[in-house]
């Protein structure tokens, strides 16, 4: 095991942590005020030179993203937080809203600088309450302080930040649904490009960051990209905040360096598997990655690259385990049931298809299927989200991701375990 | 038609200095029309057809692309709902960690389907996606509060201290 110290939850034991005061004892709105005397263009290139990646799920480099604002535009520019947590098995966001508000707030402050945004907002999900009202408290120590408003600590740059609830839809975690619903629409994410950097919230330049990723800048200021660097693989560095759930005996939220073995992840963190029971199946990085088998789960490390080589993805960080006992096609409907839940209704293959996933696979779950239906679910999955094969870029047959968020896991559990599958076409499944 | 099965029906906000606040945050109005629903539902506990008329009035929008919002988000209810409103969270983490029970525990105590009120409408029973808190699954929320990590038991007293 390594010998990482948490970065992000550092202080998240102590009783205290979520308050300005203890947040400045413990060298909190040290990087704002160090980042207040830099140009804004060299906070942007220090955060750019970290490889600082996105921790909402896609992993693209946060600076690059800053850099993209145009800078010869009178439009105002924003920023938005996106707290909009909705991953299945992800559950990081949520206390580093609880527990370190502060830290990211700062990392708000300082990335609206860089931008130089006058405006930013928190989206935070609607059934996030008690977090909300954390937010609203952290908020007003901020203005009181003089960290939020105008003239902040004595340098001529004004911020006001809003937060504002979601009320109840996992696509506005997508930055452009999130923007639609921001403006007071319904969250059908937007085509893209042009991309937010360019036109985003009332179609002025707005950058989407996650909690998570804005959380890291403050200590990529006070410490430096080439220490942020060198946590972990080089592409891809920094802490990150690996969540997991399922079939485990310890489950929670493990800060680590990024890159830390699947297997140290599930068995020495999270206490390994109940009752002395096998491991199945993982969904490394959310509902919407490819589960790994057994034998793969244990052959990967948690980084972006080294997923994305066994075709699965980084995501969320959110670890589902699933043990022997686990049927997988019941797990499979429950996955496919919540993106037909989820499904913003606005491209028909994504709308359709994923009703039409459910529905085969409550048959095969009834042990009324179809010798067709193994055939079928793999050509919906088609229909919706591309082919499986990154190699051959088969993707956009939707408007944003969330179609190869379902296709993904549905096909990966179809082709992984096609003899469990075919297994219960004509035999009612008998559930644990 | 007679003249008064068309006129609007009528919502008024209690409090207008929150709807000023509400209106005072955005660059642009039209982006109030979450907070301004949350703020009407808070006060009746659904989103009335007055309720959108009046949003609608406040925001230069149309009633019906108020109710368009309105019909896409799980948290707004366009119909009276039960004192507790018990969401138990059915997506994976929870499910395989007895989820599934629960909503049975709850079918059988109070004689409700998933999606009903019970008739003395202190409960509505409603089975919802990923909560975010899949680390202490099962996890159900009941009106705005968490409660993580439930057994029956510990769910069966929890709906039994419900005044």
């Amino acid at each position: 095991m390594s010998e990482f110290k948490p970065i992000l939850t550092e202080h998240i034991k102590d009783d205290d942590c979520h308050s300005l005061s203890f947040y400045k004892k413990a060298g909190g709105y040290t990087a704002l005020k160090l980042a207040l005397k830099m140009k804004p263009e060299d906070v942007i290139e220090e955060v750019k030179s970290s490889n600082l990646r996105g921790r909402g799920g896609a992993g693209f480099s946060a600076g690059l993203k800053w850099t993209f604002i145009p800078k010869d535009t009178a439009k105002p520019k924003y920023l938005i937080n996106n707290a909009d947590e909705s991953e299945p098995g992800t559950f990081k966001d949520r206390l580093l809203i609880n527990k370190a508000p502060h830290q990211m707030l700062e990392g708000m402050i300082i990335a609206s600088y860089a931008i130089n945004c006058n405006t930013a907002f928190i989206y935070i999900r609607g059934e996030f309450y008690k977090e909300y009202q954390q937010l609203k408290k952290t908020i007003t120590e901020a203005y009181e302080a003089n960290l939020l408003g105008k003239g902040i600590l004595g340098s001529d740059y004004n911020l006001d930040v809003v937060i504002h609830r979601g009320a109840g839809a996992y696509i506005c975690g997508e930055e452009t649904g999130l923007i639609e619903s921001l403006e007071g629409k319904r969250g059908w994410p937007r085509l893209k490009p042009p991309f937010p950097a360019i036109e985003g919230y009332l179609r002025c330049p707005t950058i989407v960051n996650n909690v998570e990723t804005l959380s890291c800048v403050p200590h990529i200021i006070n410490r430096g990209a080439e220490w942020f660097k060198s946590i972990g693989p080089e592409k891809g560095p920094g802490p990150r905040l690996f969540c997991v759930s399922g079939r485990v005996n310890n489950p929670g939220v493990f800060e680590e360096e990024m890159g830390i073995s699947l297997e140290d992840l599930i068995f020495k963190r999270a206490g390994g598997i109940p009752d002395g029971k096998k491991l199945k199946a993982v969904f490394p990085g959310g509902s919407s990655s490819a589960i790994l088998t057994a034998d793969e789960a244990m052959d990967v490390k948690m980084d972006f690259d080294d997923l994305v080589a066994k075709k699965s993805m980084l995501g969320s960080a959110g670890v589902i385990v699933m043990d022997e006992t686990v049927n997988m096609v019941q797990a499979c409907l429950n996955i496919a049931r919540f993106y037909a839940h989820e499904s913003c209704g606005q491209c028909t293959p994504c709308r359709e298809g994923t009703m039409w996933l459910v529905k085969i696979l409550q048959r095969l779950v009834a042990g009324e299927g179809k010798d067709t239906d193994i055939d079928m679910l793999l050509e919906i999955t088609d229909n919706i989200g591309g082919l499986i094969d990154f190699s051959k870029g088969s993707f956009g047959k939707t408007i944003c991701p969330f179609g190869e968020a379902v296709a993904w896991p549905v096909r990966s559990f179809v082709e992984k375990f096609e003899t469990e599958f075919r297994s219960c076409i004509h035999e009612k499944l008998v559930l644990a | 038609m007679n003249s008064k099965s068309i006129a609007k029906e009528k919502f008024v906000f209690k409090d207008m200095v929150k709807v000023e606040n509400i209106l005072s945050n955005y660059p642009d109005k039209k982006s109030a029309t979450l907070p301004l629903l949350h703020l009407a539902q808070s006060q009746d506990g659904y989103i009335t057809t007055g309720a959108i008329n009046t949003i609608a009035d406040l925001l230069d929008y149309h009633p019906a692309i108020v109710m368009d919002c309105v019909s896409f988000y799980t948290m707004l209810y366009t119909k009276a709902q039960g004192k507790y409103k018990v969401q138990i969270c059915q997506t994976l983490s929870c499910s395989l960690n007895g989820a599934d029970a629960l909503v049975d525990h709850m079918q059988n105590k109070c004689g409700i389907k998933a999606g009903e009120t019970t008739p003395d409408e202190k409960y509505t029973l409603m089975k919802v996606e990923c909560l975010g808190s899949c680390g202490t699954a099962p996890v159900v929320q009941i009106n705005n509060d968490y409660h993580e990590g439930l057994s029956i038991e510990k769910f069966d007293a929890l709906l039994e201290n419900l005044e």
